[in-house]
């Protein structure tokens, strides 16, 4: 029961990755109708915008030490924070919190950045079938992990929580249970309450902001809303904008979950895909259940008697819940018709 | 005469093959005149015109077709450990396993599209590849792939004493044969393998053509226009797609079986989507729904992969060395990044200028080329109206 | 980036290339009748005959996870092919190799030439690669690769094809068992030796009464592992509660993670390598597995296969874990000593464990073919075979003649707690002689391959 509980609890934490990432992606397909390869790079993205900021933060000023020598005969280098030297303990705790520092320096980055993205080059593609939207927003991907992987490599890089959120906690005792059995790592607690957090308010920003409103009416019937006036594009281009934001900041978050690399926007494309397909198309709320559904039934196909009894279900739950759905529900869970269907 | 050539069926068949046959001399030039290469770019020419008929035809864009080319080369490799070295009863084995295949998850994928379609062919593909890579590892061997091995069966062969394995033929004539002649300071390969390949190609290119062209390949194209007009009018559609889905897979089977006659292996990473998405790519940069399209992206992008990722800076350095030497440093650290192991960062660049600025993929950049000759030459503009089977280029 | 400078120090990388250009011509000239069948042709795939050069392949992973442990392995090859043909800043380990014929002068008279390319960790892509450079290039020797898969499809290859191939980075026991090959080498130790190195360490730190859980890569390198691990601590008496495996796309291990701590396990063995082991560490020490008291003891996590880059991705979670690895720059020996300072001095940080195998590897081969006077596979195969040889960093060696196995001392390093910089991560406790880690040929972890006769193509 309690391992029915815990990876009940895992399962949860794991959707609500899944479902912040595939948040900014359903948002792009149901406001602007493009297919973008390049989501898992703005993920990518917004993990190397928090290696960045930790790296200059911990920028290093280099002395040498000629009393003693590496191995290779050179002068040892002693290293020391310039922001340790600047602002003495408060520069430790800046450089200890510079996920949150990342957090505010990557939401207006990755606004221009979409808006950049979206008027250089996605405006361009509205008209063009989705197979050249795949084309170029791939591309766009290869090139932006293949420059980060030139400035930082192909290794991952290791982003420690901040220290006060380190370690994990013993949830089975909140609930009376006995120790040891619900021990779950304090950052993903955090990590959790942040996904709910942002996908509350993306929900609250479309639901009860005239803005958002306008936005809906256009993603139900864009043409209507345009001849009443509305620059729906504009508004469209500041969704582009919200969902890289969203997308980065999620990436952000993650880099303590674990060490981000080159390659995790590509790792990640795949399986945000599938959940906004079988949430349905085009709607926001789908991808969300799509991303909780998916992240709790991996984390039970992993438990020991269940790969017992169907071997290597793990490998493939994923696909075989998107097929099983995508045959019960034609437009997966909660999608609208006409939607990406031709 | 451009234009009669595009319009004769003929003309482009022997077009085709005297440029596809005299490829060892052609790609010589470029550093590509070398027999794996000259077979890669054979083999997935015939994977990505397989792939067109679906995609180019119907504008059923599927994400999984590296499925079948995986279970083409499993099939085919276990004809090698069982049955015997040539490759006939291999590929035979390669095309029916994975028509069965593409019949089944065909069957159940086309019952949606657009999206939808493309996510349930990746699921199944998906779960191929991460089965083959782990549980199903007494089948496929998994990490590795599957081998040949001295104490396989091969029970039509004579038993093997030679201490070594013996190669795929085809009636005998091993398929890693070559034959090399010297040509102005070229080494010319002529190898057994890729003329099977080439020959196999030009078959599976006619056929291409001739479906193109017969009223079979006209419901697929008008099922691309408008489906749901076609089902008001009371035709059922989905025989002719699943039709057309079973033809694909089946060339993408040939392509897998004939990855493993030049060389018998089966890797699982064949089925990853990543192999997938190059199909797509490989199509739709050369010109979906054009029939030399396929062919030239696959070979382009394979040769970005064998050749662009050999380059290193001695290569560089020797390209550059009739200059100074800080001139050549200088051209070395700027032409660096985007060679060797930053092949991958070329190819995105490419990718992206090739879909911005030719629509219609390599092939309307050929085109433009012709009609920028031709102007030239003084011949009659060419209209749009008169587009013809190479040129067409679908939008919707 | 770093390697930048790789190319820029290259003093002499011109004249190579004169000399290259020289070879080329005479290379043509070689070929000289219309219409050979190659195989035919010479005594052996491609004999550089009269030609000054001589070509060696070295075939890495350049894109994908191991990038940057390709790019060590190419380093190092670098760092080999200057000293053998004499005209790097020093001679690194040609001093302490014993014995040693090489002269500083290439190989039999004719400088090294090499080419590279990309394996991409996938089988598929290596051997496309390595098919060109035997097939394009001519080379006589393929070598490098980050991966037990890559290795063995490659080394098929290059048994086919008639070529040696120095295996780099592959640690399954399948590479020089059930799949060994009669022109394929390793230096590399394994999965068995590692078991073997480890087993009495852990016996000293963790007792004999342990109850251990297992997480497994699914695949073939993840099963012989699991399998070489399993017989050693339960030779121990340690109890194996649980042995899981897990996908290898996987990048989140939070829920094979997550049951570990109520099993009853009180050690968690991951039988994981590169970012599968980074992350399942990284995931294991969130957990808090390590501050946690199961059965009255403290809870341990293994790590049986290191490498310092993992060590990297995985940041401070390494501190205090053990596991096994085939080499390492803190080692005080005379060949260590001499390799880290040639390699620090080219490039400025201490090499890899993988760029050390394919560094020792070219030189080992480059010296076989010294002493057989030929660089036709069968004969340097032979020269290899049995050979025993020093000072090369992993103390008296031997290429053992059945199996193509290097045998020799293993090292069983821990995370260090307080690192002095970025690569003095790991910190050897223990160097397990020789005796300790061998087998005999018929092993049952290696049984079921065949060697095969060399072929020269």
């Amino acid at each position: 029961m309690d391992a029915i509980f815990l990876q009940f609890l895992n399962g949860l934490d794991k959707g609500s990755a899944y479902a912040l990432i595939a948040l900014g992606l359903t948002i792009i397909f149901g406001t602007l109708g493009v297919v973008n390869f390049a989501h898992g790079a703005l993920f990518m993205i917004g993990a190397f915008c928090a290696v960045s900021v930790q790296k200059l933060l911990s920028f290093e000023k280099i002395t040498l030490d000629e009393t003693k020598l590496t191995a290779w005969g050179t002068p040892t280098e002693v290293k020391v924070h310039y922001i340790e030297e600047w602002f003495g303990s408060s520069g430790a705790v800046l450089v200890d919190n510079s996920v949150f520092v990342s957090l505010a320096v990557v939401i207006p980055f990755m606004m221009i950045f979409g808006y950049v993205m979206e008027r250089g080059l996605i405006r361009h593609f509205y008209k063009r079938t989705h197979a050249d939207q795949i084309l170029v927003t791939f591309g766009l991907a290869i090139v932006l992990q293949e420059i980060v992987k030139a400035f930082y490599g192909a290794n991952p890089i290791p982003q420690p929580a901040p220290e006060a959120f380190i370690g994990s906690t013993d949830i089975g005792v909140w609930f009376g249970m006995a120790e040891n059995l619900v021990v779950y790592p304090i950052w993903r607690l955090v990590y959790f309450f942040f996904s709910m957090a942002v996908i509350a308010g993306v929900f609250i920003f479309l639901q009860f902001t005239t803005f958002g409103m306008v936005v809906r009416a256009g993603m139900t019937d864009r043409e209507t809303v345009g001849l009443l006036g509305i620059d729906i594009d504009k508004r469209f281009t500041f969704m582009f904008g919200l969902a890289a934001a969203v997308t980065g900041a999620a990436g952000v978050m993650y880099t303590p979950v674990l060490s981000p690399n080159y390659h995790m926007g590509m790792d990640y494309l795949v399986l945000c895909f599938v959940v906004v397909v079988v949430g349905g198309m085009g709607s926001l709320g789908g991808a969300v259940l799509a991303g909780f559904l998916l992240g709790i039934l991996q984390s039970f196909s992993a438990m020991n008697w269940i790969k017992e009894i169907v071997p290597g279900i793990d490998q493939v739950i994923i696909y075989l819940v998107a097929v099983v759905i995508l045959l019960i529900r034609p437009r997966g869970l909660m999608g609208r018709k006409g939607v990406m269907e031709e | 005469m451009f234009e009669k050539i595009k319009n004769n069926n003929t003309a482009i068949m022997v077009l085709f093959s005297i440029m596809v046959l005299a490829g060892p001399l052609i790609m010589a030039p470029f550093g590509a005149g070398y027999p794996d290469l000259l077979q890669r770019f054979a083999i997935y020419g015939i994977f990505a015109v397989g792939f067109n008929l679906l995609f180019g035809l119907t504008g059923y864009l599927s994400f999984g077709h590296a499925a079948f080319l995986g279970i083409g080369s499993y099939s085919a490799v276990w004809m090698f450990k069982l049955l015997t070295m040539n490759i006939v009863p291999a590929i035979f084995l390669a095309v029916l396993l994975s028509g069965l295949a593409a019949l089944v998850i065909g069957y159940v994928a086309l019952r949606r599209s657009g999206i939808y379609f493309s996510i349930l062919t990746l699921a199944f593909a998906q779960m191929a590849y991460n089965l083959a890579y782990s549980v199903l590892t007494p089948i496929t061997n998994g990490e590795t792939g599957l081998q040949l091995s001295l104490h396989d069966a091969r029970i039509l062969d004579p038993v093997n004493t030679s201490g070594s394995l013996p190669s795929t033929n085809f009636f005998g004539a091993a398929m890693n044969a070559t034959a090399k002649t010297e040509l102005f300071g070229m080494t010319l390969q002529f190898n057994v393998g890729f003329y099977v390949c080439a020959l196999i190609l030009i078959l599976a290119f006619y056929i291409s053509l001739r479906i193109f062209n017969s009223p079979f390949g006209l419901m697929l194209r008008a099922i691309r226009t408008n489906q749901t007009r076609l089902n008001y009018t009371g035709v059922n559609t989905k025989p002719y797609t699943l039709a057309v889905f079973v033809i694909s897979g089946m060339y993408a089977g040939l392509a897998g079986g004939l990855l493993a006659c030049t060389d018998p292996l089966a890797g699982a990473e064949r089925m990853q989507w990543t192999a997938s998405g190059e199909v797509v790519l490989m199509t739709i940069l050369g010109g979906a729904g054009t029939l030399i399209g396929p062919v030239l992206g696959s070979g382009f992008i394979k040769y970005f992969e064998n050749i662009f990722s050999k380059i290193n800076d001695t290569v560089l350095d020797g390209w550059f060395s009739f200059m100074p030497d800080s001139m050549a440093d200088f051209f070395v650290t700027i032409v660096h990044p985007f060679v060797g192991k930053g092949w991958h960062l070329t190819l995105g660049i490419l990718f992206m200028l090739v879909v911005i600025f030719l629509p219609g993929g390599l092939v309307e950049g050929a085109t433009r080329i012709g009609q920028w000759i031709a102007r030239k030459t003084g011949a009659a503009p060419e209209s749009k109206a008169n587009s013809t089977v190479i040129s067409t280029v679908h939008k919707d | 980036m770093s390697d930048k400078n790789i190319f820029t120090s290259d003093i002499s990388r011109r004249d190579v290339l004169k000399t290259g250009a020289k070879a080329g011509v005479v290379g043509a000239s070689l070929v000289s009748a219309p219409f050979i069948i190659s195989s035919s042709a010479n005594a052996y795939t491609n004999d550089p005959g009269d030609a000054a050069t001589v070509k060696l392949g070295f075939n890495v992973p350049q894109s994908g996870p191991y990038a940057d442990e390709g790019a060590d392995e190419l380093r190092a090859f670098k760092l080999a092919v200057q000293h053998i043909n004499g005209t790097g800043k020093d001679n690194g380990m040609l001093p302490t190799m014993k014995p040693i014929s090489l002269k500083g002068n290439g190989i039999n008279g004719k400088k090294v030439e090499f080419v590279t390319g990309d394996t991409q960790t996938k089988s598929d892509a290596a051997r496309a690669s390595a098919k060109s450079m035997i097939e394009k290039d001519g080379v006589v020797m393929v070598s490098g690769g980050s991966s037990s898969g890559v290795a063995i499809a490659v080394q098929g290859l290059c048994q086919e094809a008639g070529v040696i191939f120095m295996a780099g980075l592959t640690h399954s026991n399948d590479t020089t068992g059930k799949d060994k090959k009669a022109n394929g080498f390793r230096h590399f130790f394994n999965a068995y030796m590692s078991g073997a190195a480890l087993a009495p360490v852990l016996e000293k730190n963790y007792g004999k009464e342990r109850n251990a859980y297992h997480l497994t890569a699914d695949y073939t390198w993840g099963y012989t592992q699991e399998a070489s691990i399993k017989k050693f601590t339960e030779d121990l008496g340690w109890n194996t509660v649980n042995a899981v495996k897990t996908p290898l796309a996987a990048t989140d291990f939070s829920e094979y993670i997550a049951p570990v701590l109520n099993s009853g396990a009180d050690v968690l063995v991951l039988n994981h390598y590169g970012g599968n082991m980074i992350n399942s560490l990284t995931n294991a020490v969130q957990f808090g597995l390590r501050d946690k008291m199961i059965n009255g003891k403290k809870f341990e996590i293994i790590v049986p296969l290191y490498s310092r880059l993992m060590a990297q991705g995985a940041g401070a979670n390494v501190k205090g874990i053990y596991g096994s690895t085939n080499w390492h720059w803190s080692l005080q020996d005379e060949g260590s000593k001499a390799f880290v300072k040639s390699f620090g001095q080219e490039y400025g940080f201490p090499p890899s464990q993988a760029a050390h195998t394919c560094y020792v590897q070219t030189l080992l081969y480059a010296d076989a073919c010294q002493r057989a006077g030929t660089f036709n596979p069968c004969g340097v195969a032979e020269a290899l075979e049995g050979h025993k040889f020093d000072g090369m960093g992993n103390g008296p060696t031997e290429y053992r003649a059945e199996d193509h196995q290097c045998f020799k001392d293993v090292l069983v390093v821990r995370g260090k707690e307080n690192p002095s910089s970025e690569f003095d991560l790991l910190e050897v406790v223990e160097v397990t002689p020789r005796a300790q880690v061998e087998y005999a040929v018929d092993n049952e972890f290696f049984a079921g391959g065949e060697l095969g006769q060399c072929n020269a193509g």
